[in-house]
């Protein structure tokens, strides 16, 4: 039932796709149609898992302590005035910075291997993280606070066993838009400099005219993409259940 | 315990630099119940805030005082219209919040006294979202009972319930909380005349102390005197409504 719709949106995305590469007439290294990428896609499927896993590695690294620096940065935003008047400013200011063009500088420092890719997932990830999960800090209902405080609770305390356990929804919110943006980090940092992943793959691809593969390769990585958000979203709607 | 203090609250309260209410002086009889009756936006949560000790947006001239002499402010216990109950938590784990929020060691006898006490044995493991609203509301005067603090504010605890659940709940609560110094904010005349063994209108002008009708608390709600009472006290508060 669930399925349905989606099963009915992809056919008919492939149709028009169909469609227009038959009315158009356009070359296969301009535009190739669905058959040709699905059979492009099952002639490389060794390559294209490959640098699937590849890139996977990257984005489940990145989203992992991404989203650790983002729960300790709120947790920190929340627990202090100074850190908030210090740290907040700074943190929208970076957010502020085009992240594709400290790509370049990033594989310098730490390399072309995984870890400039990690780095960029991060990066990527790192402020919506922080921001829904402080978020949902500071919203705190004031009647629990109230209660707290006639309960003569320690900040600490109120922090650890109130607010936080309340935040989880908006924590929850944020790791799920996390896991869309994380694959995109990574495959910006395999395009500045990479001999592997699928952004790699891409990138060769394109410059060869392979079209077809490149094709290949980004319906792959939207598929990946698409399946991490739904796999985040199972694993944190545990988190988000409450609250409300 | 040692037996319960009186309070006295004296003085005025500005918002914004509007006076909130003007000069008055609210004492609550040791032990006894103290019903606050007025309209919206009287003053009358922020007395019983500035009493518990909490922030309030109007700025308070005055003292707050109990009879005893020591400090009012960690003595008292605050159950508010909200039963507050975090969902996260079972029944059990809410009870005990303070002790949780102090970091001290749960006192589980009492916990499995006080469950008793107000017919939540059954639901203990439960999450407040399993449970109705009558019995969330019984969770939250437990939690409050588990505090042990000789000072009761109430905070239109029962107004969000249906008319029976409520009698019940407000005979539980005069069964729980004896000996207690209670002070109950309510907008609602029948729960005044039920239950106050003094009854104070708040309005703009101030204060004013209604007789309260004869005979122990809770006063059965069929009763003629409670009755004449709650009508007395409705015609006082229309009275003020200009």
């Amino acid at each position: 039932m669930k399925y349905a719709p989606v099963v009915a949106a992809t056919l008919f995305a492939l149709l028009v796709w169909q469609i227009i590469v038959s009315a158009t007439g356009l070359p296969k290294f301009i535009l190739p149609g669905p058959m040709l990428v699905a059979e492009t896609w099952w002639e490389n499927r060794a390559i294209i898992a490959e640098h699937t896993l590849t890139t996977a590695l990257e984005v489940l690294i990145g989203l992992a302590i991404g989203t650790a620096l983002g729960i300790a940065t709120a947790i920190h935003l929340a627990s202090s005035r100074m850190a908030r008047v210090l740290i907040q400013p700074i943190l929208v200011f970076t957010q502020a910075l085009p992240v594709f063009a400290l790509a370049p500088i990033l594989t310098l420092w730490l390399g072309f291997g995984l870890w400039s890719k990690v780095a960029m997932a991060v990066l990527i990830i790192y402020f919506p993280i922080t921001a829904s999960f402080f978020d949902g800090l500071m919203r705190t209902p004031q009647g629990y606070l109230d209660l707290a405080r006639t309960m003569q609770a320690s900040p600490s305390r109120i922090l650890w066993n109130i607010r936080i356990p309340a935040a989880l929804p908006s924590l929850a919110s944020g790791v799920r838009l996390a896991a869309v943006y994380a694959p995109i980090g990574a495959v910006i940092g395999e395009w500045v400099g990479a001999s592997r992943g699928l952004g790699y793959l891409m990138l060769l691809a394109n410059g060869r005219a392979k079209t077809d593969l490149m094709f290949a390769a980004m319906l792959t990585l939207g598929v990946f993409s698409v399946l991490l958000h739904l796999g985040v979203a199972r694993l944190t709607r545990n988190l988000g259940q409450h609250g409300a | 315990m040692t037996p319960a203090p009186g309070v006295t609250i004296s003085g005025e309260a500005r918002l914004g630099g509007a006076q909130l209410f003007a000069p008055l002086t609210l004492t609550l009889a040791a032990g006894q119940w103290t019903c606050l009756l007025g309209g919206s936006g009287v003053g009358k949560s922020t007395v019983l805030r500035l009493i518990s000790g909490l922030a309030t947006e109007a700025a308070f001239e005055g003292d707050i005082t109990a009879t005893d002499t020591a400090p009012v402010a960690h003595r008292v216990a605050y159950m508010a219209q909200d039963d507050l109950l975090l969902p996260w938590a079972s029944v059990s784990e809410n009870i005990q919040l303070g002790a949780r929020l102090r970091a001290e060691v749960p006192d589980r006898a009492r916990l499995a006294r006080i469950l008793a006490r107000v017919g939540l044995v059954e639901h203990a493991d439960k999450k407040p979202a399993e449970l109705s609203g009558g019995q969330r509301q019984r969770v939250a005067l437990a939690r409050t009972l588990m505090e042990d603090k000789p000072v009761i504010l109430l905070d239109e605890p029962f107004s969000a319930l249906d008319a029976q659940t409520r009698a019940a709940m407000q005979d539980l609560a005069v069964e729980v909380l004896a000996h207690k110094t209670v002070l109950i904010v309510t907008h609602d005349p029948a729960e005044a005349a039920r239950l106050g063994h003094a009854i104070l209108v708040m309005t703009p002008e101030g204060l004013t102390s209604h007789p309260p009708p004869d005979g122990a608390i809770p006063r059965p709600v069929d009763d003629l005197g409670t009755l004449e009472c709650q009508a007395s006290l409705l015609r006082l508060l229309r009275s003020t409504v200009s």
